[in-house]
């Protein structure tokens, strides 16, 4: 009995609660401690969306003025002098929403990609899952893009009682919470992955920067997949695993647009693949993180 | 040990000095070559001690090297040593911020670190909201948060100012909030670096009780500062660290007299010279400092001895007169003892002369212990300075042996003279 219960003792005193150790397992990805700081998540996400707008008169009405004046931009470029058709949406519409998701991917995109940078701060002096920086980001966008979302639905609506559009909702509008889902693994995994890379380098940050810029006119926002059938380059868009996601985004809210179950694999399958190297890169780079950057 | 909460086995850490960046692509190349291979990290096995004033010729250094040391339940330990020597390098270990290049550490138990008060506080967000903030940063939750968050406003004394955007804080109330959050964390062991340091004294106050309570509670504490007073009071056992590797370890009192000794173990004749404070005039400078025990030099000495300190001036500039000021002081908070001052001429004294003297204490009145001594030379209403020479720099300290076993003697500084009469 008495033996019993000193083999116990001895058992207790090598049970630690956690051991800190200068190798570690490359897939040991601690999922459980960023669990514990899900409050954390939570108020960063209110911290960046209040912060944002603390001494602005219109708050969050500042979010409505992007998109707007993107739409009016494409409206002229690319509707009037460029001369591209839009697949039979109005055009306000389809710019519209196709900016609308844009911005939610390229805003996570670059949030996530600046994680170890702009916190360099934080970091350096307390520990917490560095994973809730990324994802913070990539909540506190999706607001950001239920406002610019509501827009939308507001300008859909003019076009319904004024234009006489005819739209109805159907079960295709379930279809965006995947979509979205699907947007956010892909900004998420390809940020972290960056921001892992920038903290050695900060060559990729530069980089980015401009890359984001570019990828905008290699997905289909400012004109519809079909207007690239036939043409040579077509591949360099169908590549881009964005393209069905905008497609599809489309086709949830008003029925038109050019994507097949396979592209739309592609997609998932591309979001998957990079969220969980980034996880595994991000994992890597944040242990030592704080001597490089 | 079943008792034990941190156990840390040969940890030691690396860091590339000079530029991250350039040229570390190739090193990275190999080093990545190396581990595919399945063999060592290449860069490991050079680096030097981490010493921060001598020029080394690798670019890898080692901050900290083969710390061991275990933490029991309930300790109140100090981590002391000079700039340079690690001491952050380790709580940043310990806390988790990075890690350490050879070696584990194993916890028991939740860690909250302190490596700086306010981590996080947003300019922009409310006293209320940089609470909430601050606090899940620290590990806690939002439930736990709100329990405590009168508590916390209360501890922090800015109760009216808590709807306020913290950037129109003064940056005491910005301190005190910040540590206030801190102070409420519930961790099992507590990790503080030299948070103290800021504050007004009231608030420091009240900082070290929170910290006395919190060991009261049977926590364990890791604690960093230079104000050695403060070290002295709080913890139970220390460990000094220079250039990266464990001096000794144990109790306090121990580390901070080995801490104090080492750091001052340089001969005075050619330290004065370098290191005095500038905001002398320099007219006349000390050249040689030394205490003097039967004719030999030393700074050691007896309760029975009498004490001499022999000092050689030059001046610099022709000068009307000089006056010399000393003191004793405390060597851990530098708190004046005691002083004396006396002038040594009044005459004008030429450019390039010399002069020298003794001061003589009598024995048996600075009693046993440590101290450190404090020089100025100055004009005859010792109203300017020619020249101060301080304990901060490496000068010895006076070091005063018991000389019986009278315990009574190791108490206080200096003997009280006085006189007795008895009545019939």
């Amino acid at each position: 009995m008495n033996q019993l219960k000193m083999e116990e003792k001895e058992k207790n005193a090598e049970a630690w609660d956690l051991v800190i150790q200068s190798r570690s397992s490359f897939f040991d990805l601690n999922l459980k401690d960023l669990w514990k700081y899900r409050d954390l998540i939570m108020l960063f996400v209110r911290r960046d969306f209040v912060a944002t707008y603390k001494q602005t008169i219109l708050g969050p009405l500042w979010h409505f003025i992007q998109p707007v004046f993107t739409t009016i931009m494409f409206l002229f470029v690319f509707g009037k002098i460029a001369n591209i058709p839009t697949d039979g949406i109005p055009p306000v519409l389809f710019y519209m929403s196709g900016i609308t998701l844009w911005n939610y991917f390229s805003s996570c995109l670059n949030g996530a990609s600046n994680t170890f940078l702009s916190n360099a701060g934080i970091f350096g002096k307390v520990y917490f899952p560095r994973l809730v920086s990324p994802i913070s980001i990539v909540i506190s966008n999706i607001i950001r893009f239920g406002i610019q979302f509501l827009l939308l639905i507001l300008v859909m609506l003019w076009y319904v009682i004024f234009k006489g559009l005819d739209l109805q909702l159907s079960w295709t509008w379930l279809l965006i919470i995947p979509l979205l889902i699907v947007m956010a693994g892909m900004g998420l995994g390809l940020g972290i992955i960056i921001s892992s890379m920038t903290t050695k380098y900060r060559d990729m940050s530069v980089l980015i920067g401009f890359a984001v810029q570019l990828l905008i006119y290699a997905t289909p926002v400012a004109y519809p997949l079909s207007f690239l059938a036939g043409k040579s380059y077509k591949w360099l868009v169908n590549i881009n695993p964005l393209s069905p996601l905008m497609e599809a985004f489309r086709f949830a809210l008003f029925h038109k647009g050019t994507f097949s179950a396979g592209s739309l694999i592609y997609s998932i399958s591309f979001m998957l693949i990079s969220f969980f190297v980034g996880l595994l890169m991000f994992n890597k780079v944040e242990r030592t993180f704080m001597d490089t950057v | 040990m079943s008792d034990s909460v941190i156990k840390v086995e040969n940890v030691s850490k690396q860091y590339r000095l000079g530029q991250v960046g350039t040229g570390t692509i190739s090193h990275d190349i190999n080093r990545w070559w190396h581990t595919i291979r399945g063999k060592e990290n290449p860069y490991l096995k050079i680096g030097e001690s981490n010493d921060r004033s001598v020029k080394g010729s690798s670019d890898y250094v080692w901050s900290l090297k083969d710390i061991n040391f275990e933490v029991k339940r309930g300790e109140v330990l100090g981590i002391i040593g000079r700039n340079g020597a690690g001491k952050s390098t380790l709580l940043k270990i310990l806390s988790r911020v990075t890690q350490p290049t050879t070696g584990n550490i194993k916890v028991r138990g939740r860690i909250a670190a302190l490596l700086e008060v306010g981590t996080g506080f947003h300019p922009e967000l409310s006293g209320r909201e940089n609470v909430f903030l601050n606090g899940a940063i620290l590990g806690m939750s939002k439930a736990e948060i709100k329990s405590k968050f009168d508590e916390i406003i209360d501890f922090s004394g800015v109760e009216r100012y808590v709807d306020t955007p913290v950037k129109r804080y003064s940056s005491g109330m910005y301190v005190r909030l910040a540590f206030a959050v801190a102070a409420h964390l519930e961790p099992e062991i507590l990790i503080i670096d030299e948070v103290l340091a800021v504050g007004d004294a009231e608030f420091q106050k009240k900082c070290l009780g929170k910290m006395k309570d919190v060991s009261g509670q049977g926590r364990t504490v890791l604690f960093v500062s230079h104000n050695l007073e403060a070290i002295s009071n709080l913890c139970d056992t220390g460990i000094l660290l220079q250039n990266g590797m464990m001096d000794i370890s144990g109790n306090i009192e121990y580390c901070l007299k080995k801490y104090i000794t080492s750091s001052r173990n340089a001969n005075l004749a050619g330290i004065s010279l370098k290191d005095r404070l500038k905001r002398t005039n320099g007219n006349v400078l000390f050249e040689e400092i030394k205490g003097i025990k039967n004719g030999n030099e030393t700074w050691d000495f007896n309760y029975d001895d009498e004490i001499i300190v022999y000092f050689k001036t030059t001046a610099q500039k022709e000068t009307d007169g000089l006056s010399f000021y000393m003191a004793l002081k405390h060597p851990f908070s530098g708190e004046i003892i005691s002083n004396i001052k006396t002038i040594i001429t009044e005459n004008k004294i030429r450019a390039g002369e010399s002069l020298c003297f003794e001061i003589t204490i009598p024995q048996r009145t600075v009693r046993p212990g440590q101290y450190g001594l404090y020089y100025v030379l100055g004009n005859k209403e010792g109203k300017i300075y020619y020249d101060v020479i301080d304990t901060n720099v490496n000068i010895p300290m006076l070091n005063i042996n018991p000389s019986s076993i009278d315990m009574d003697e190791n108490s206080g500084f200096l003997s009280m003279p006085f006189k007795m009469k008895k009545n019939a």
